[in-house]
């Protein structure tokens, strides 16, 4: 009846009229997977148009990239010592120079970054969904549900990550997987309160309150609807996370709790390094650039995520 | 009523607003054009048709995707069209006030209403927090709030629809503007808290000479209250008249949408449903009763 | 049906309700001893003042509030205060708000099929056709987000929400003060259609007259959080009140609508 009859003012724009790009522009998706295509494709537009979104995923992608690749693109053997060409500036034989034990930097920072991604990604994955559902889970059932997760996580968040980080290495044993699960069980309380935040004010609005007249289940609602309404800010919650997640993992590493000493794990790189970064800068330095731009690459594609996920956000 | 308008405060002239996505490109307004003096001016039509949109555009506050585009858009003697979003923000704050359609969205839901009206106050006012309570509590009873003391330390989900709406028309009528956008402010309100906000803001036109343009689609309401009828439909205003004239008037829109009320003085089954006509989309225009 | 015979029991009895909110120091009575019947097939409504108590009665008895004084039953079995799915799947609310009553994130489609998922329906897609079109929404709104609506249109999506699983009763809260005045000639129609064809129970809030007189049989005027009297549509149509204060707050109406307009014929 009415909306049909005022359909018309749409004007229709020169627009390829066969093949994907039509079947994505088409003014009336036909299925829900259309639907959800199309919206795909209107995030990856408003992505691309976001220049430092854009940024930080290039270099991130560059980065899998690199470190996928690391065996053909490194130059050197990465545990090689050599003693003759140690603490060598940056040169054409050793692009990013060598550290105090003649192994190629430039060669190591390769496979460091698989480690490195290998770390953050690992840590992320088990992160947030457990600070997700913890927080949801609180925020929504509030009572003594709340008190007692809430109270667990004020447990957490009274000791600094690295210390408690250091305490459950300490009881798992020493290793680059029980680093990731040490820094994940120091990591996720943040999250469970901001997204206890959210969900505190998403659970009084009409739409929750609709969907509990449908006779939704508790899980249903914390799954279904409350959740999606946090994920931004979870997403962007943690990728602020990822470069105290990098530097945690440097200073268990710098400690003989994380990775160990020959493997090329940046942050133990850059620990080793500081003894000469008065004479030789660059074995602490390119380390150290390296853990910024990562960091800085996740930070600005998770504010831009932010926009993007947001479908008000026109 | 129609007095000789010397210098309105709001000169618009084929005002477009295109939304434009991959998908559909779409004009919620279609070469609108009005003027607006320090007088009641009602914006009435279906939704959909584009009211609150052309309402947001005079402050540039249409969503991202859409683009605006006019002849001319000008607030006095300032050109909104090349105003910077630097000058919107300070005309925002302090020139013309928009109360939205939407009342509780736009309160923040984490702070009581007390302290967000404070908080308001205190931004274009320079006084005492002290002070600025007692102007705050004043406001509300003002807007015929029964219990403003309660009603201070209220979270916004707490209050009802009615005094959500009475508390956005509150704060809206702090920094004392020079026009206000009304968008729907009184379809939460029953008639007599509706007359008596409706009389508050009549007398700021009649004694301030705030100018007001009140967007509805209650047209007993806009023909009682405001000066002047803008008709919208599909993105047009297809007549614009004086609010008395409102009863004769000449598109067969702005007819069907009189016969839709359901009326207390006569019983009906089935209320009538406007049936449009796809030729009014671009069809001819009323201005003051004759064809324009 | 069990007996042909008009029932003489209501459907949905609410026996000296009264509900407060605030801290135990400081409670605040919004909704005071307050009864009322309504039988199956009827439509009552609920008028009175903003503030004054209407929207909270309805959020209790839809179940979203358990923290009430008094009883309400439903076919003569006072209702848990936690109510239960096949509650939820007898009687459906329309909220007063259409911008916060649809969740941002999901398109019309997800909103729609959400119901039926719960409710284990069949022939998600065709209830779904069908639904929007019930409320006069095309195809093309199917699949888009509630940003991209405007507030009527929103409104009937809400609408189609509590229709989709087939209801006995609704639970209106001003379900058109949000809508233009040919949305609501529509909303109103449908509403009134629906009502004969499924034998729909409604309890309305609004407090637009005419719409309380045009929809309900009956209707409770309160005040305070208090039903000082009950109403017949003609009575409401009449301004005939027994109380002073009914008569007052129909009189403004009446008024309202005189200096508007008169409809030429
Ligand atoms: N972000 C958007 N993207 C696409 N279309 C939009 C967007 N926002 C609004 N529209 C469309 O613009 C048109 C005008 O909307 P607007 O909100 O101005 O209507 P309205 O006249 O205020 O209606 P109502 O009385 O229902 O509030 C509508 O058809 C709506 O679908
Ligand atoms: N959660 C709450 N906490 C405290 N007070 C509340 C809460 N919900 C409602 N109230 C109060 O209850 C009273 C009645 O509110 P209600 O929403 O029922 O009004 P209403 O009759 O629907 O009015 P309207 O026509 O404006 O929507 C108001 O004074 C409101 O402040
Ligand atoms: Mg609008
Ligand atoms: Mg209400």
């Amino acid at each position: 009846m009415t909306d049909k009859a005022i359909t018309s003012p749409a004007i229709p724009t020169a627009q390829p009229t066969a093949g994907l790009g039509a079947w994505l522009r088409a003014p009336v998706p036909t299925s829900p997977f259309h639907a959800r295509m199309q919206q795909f494709w209107l995030q990856w537009r408003r992505l691309r148009a976001n220049g430092s979104a854009l940024f930080g995923l290039c270099v991130i992608v560059f980065l899998l990239i690199a470190a996928t690749f690391a065996p053909l693109l490194a130059t050197h053997d990465i545990f090689e010592q050599n003693l003759a060409t140690r603490l060598l500036a940056p040169s054409t034989e050793h692009w990013l120079g060598t550290d105090e034990l003649g192994r190629d930097v430039y060669s190591r920072l390769l496979f460091g970054a698989r480690i490195t991604l290998y770390i953050a990604l690992l840590t992320t994955v088990i992160v947030a969904p457990i600070g997700l559902i913890v927080g949801t889970t609180a925020g929504y059932l509030g009572g003594w549900v709340d008190t007692v997760l809430m109270r667990i996580v004020d447990v957490f968040l009274a000791f600094p990550n690295l210390i408690l980080a250091l305490a459950f290495v300490a009881a798992l044993g020493p290793g680059i997987e029980n680093a990731i699960i040490a820094i994940s069980l120091a990591s996720w309380p943040p999250i469970a309160r901001l997204a206890r935040a959210e969900t505190l004010t998403i659970r009084k609005s009409d739409y929750i309150a609709a969907v509990r007249l449908q006779g939704a289940s508790s899980l249903r609602i914390i799954f279904g609807h409350i959740m999606p309404m946090c994920i931004p800010s979870v997403v962007v919650r943690v990728t602020l996370n990822m470069a105290a997640i990098i530097l945690t993992a440097a200073g268990l590493g710098f400690l003989g709790l994380g990775a160990q000493p020959p493997s090329p794990e940046w942050g133990t790189m850059l620990s080793s390094g500081r003894e000469f970064v008065m004479t030789s800068w660059w074995i602490a330095a390119i380390p150290g650039t390296a853990i910024l731009i990562t960091s800085l690459a996740f930070n600005l594609l998770g504010d831009g995520l932010r926009d993007v996920l947001d479908p008000r956000h026109g | 009523m129609d007095k000789p308008l010397v210098k309105p405060l709001i000169d618009v002239k084929d005002l477009t607003i295109r939304f434009e996505t991959p998908q559909r490109t779409f004009d919620a307004a279609r070469g609108v054009s009005f003027t607006i003096g320090r007088e009641k001016v009602g914006i009435v039509g279906e939704s959909g048709s584009g009211k609150s949109q052309t309402g947001r555009a005079l402050l540039k506050l249409t969503p991202k995707v859409a683009t605006i585009s006019a002849g001319h858009m000008r607030f006095k003697d300032t050109d909104l069209l090349a105003a910077s979003e630097r000058d919107m923000r300070k005309i925002r704050g302090n020139h013309i006030s928009m109360i939205l359609q939407d009342p509780k969205y736009s309160l923040n839901p984490l702070m009581r209403i007390g302290q967000q009206i404070v908080e308001a106050y205190r931004l274009h006012h320079r006084s005492p927090k002290a002070e600025a309570r007692e102007k705050a509590l004043a406001m509300l009873e003002s807007v015929q709030i029964r219990d403003p003391e309660r009603v201070f330390t209220l979270f916004p989900h707490e209050v009802s629809g009615g005094m959500g709406q009475r508390i956005m028309i509150a704060m809206m009528l702090i920094p004392e503007p020079d026009l206000i956008i009304a968008d729907e402010p009184t379809s939460a309100l029953d008639v007599t808290v509706r007359r008596q906000v409706l009389t508050i803001l009549d007398e700021l036109v009649t004694r301030r000479g705030t100018g007001l343009m009140f967007i509805s689609h209650d047209l007993n309401l806009v023909a009682g209250f405001c000066d002047r009828v803008l008709v919208m439909y599909a993105g047009r205003i297809m007549e614009d008249l004086p609010a008395k004239e409102l009863p004769k008037a000449q598109h067969p829109y702005t007819q069907a949408l009189l016969q839709s009320l359901p009326r207390l003085d006569a019983e009906t089954e089935e209320l009538k449903v406007p049936v449009r006509d796809p030729s009014w989309l671009d069809g001819p225009v009323y201005r003051n009763g004759v064809l324009a | 049906m069990k007996s042909p015979m008009k029932p003489t029991r209501p459907l949905i009895e609410a026996i000296g309700l009264s509900i407060s909110f605030g801290p135990l120091h400081a409670r605040n009575r919004v909704v005071d001893d307050v009864s009322f019947r309504i039988n199956k097939g009827e439509a009552y409504g609920l008028i009175g003042e903003s503030g004054c108590g209407k929207s909270t009665i309805l959020r209790v008895l839809s179940g979203l509030n358990g923290d009430y004084e008094g009883a309400l039953t439903l076919n003569d079995r006072e209702l848990p205060k936690k109510r239960d799915k096949d509650f939820f799947r007898r009687a459906q609310m329309v909220f007063q708000d259409p911008y916060g009553s649809l969740h941002p994130r999901k398109i019309v489609e997800k909103v729609l099929s959400e119901p039926l998922k719960i409710h284990g329906f069949d022939r998600h897609s065709e209830r779904i056709a069908e639904t929007l079109d019930a409320v006069g929404l095309g195809a093309s709104f199917r699949y888009r987000y509630p940003h991209e609506l405007s507030g009527g249109q929103r409104q009937r999506v809400a609408i189609a929400r509590a229709l989709i699983i087939e209801p006995e009763i609704l639970l209106l809260d001003e379900p058109t003060s949000a809508l233009d005045v040919s949305v609501q000639a529509e909303i109103l129609n449908l509403l009134k259609r629906l009502r004969v064809e499924r034998n729909l129970t409604y309890l309305m809030v609004s407090h637009d007259l005419a719409v309380i007189a045009h929809i309900c049989e009956r209707a409770g005027m309160m005040f305070k959080g208090r039903i000082i009297e009950e109403l017949t549509s003609q009575q409401i149509r009449k301004s005939e009140a027994r109380e002073d204060y009914t008569r007052e707050f129909l009189q403004a109406s009446v008024e309202a609508v005189e200096r508007g307009p008169e409809v030429a014929a």
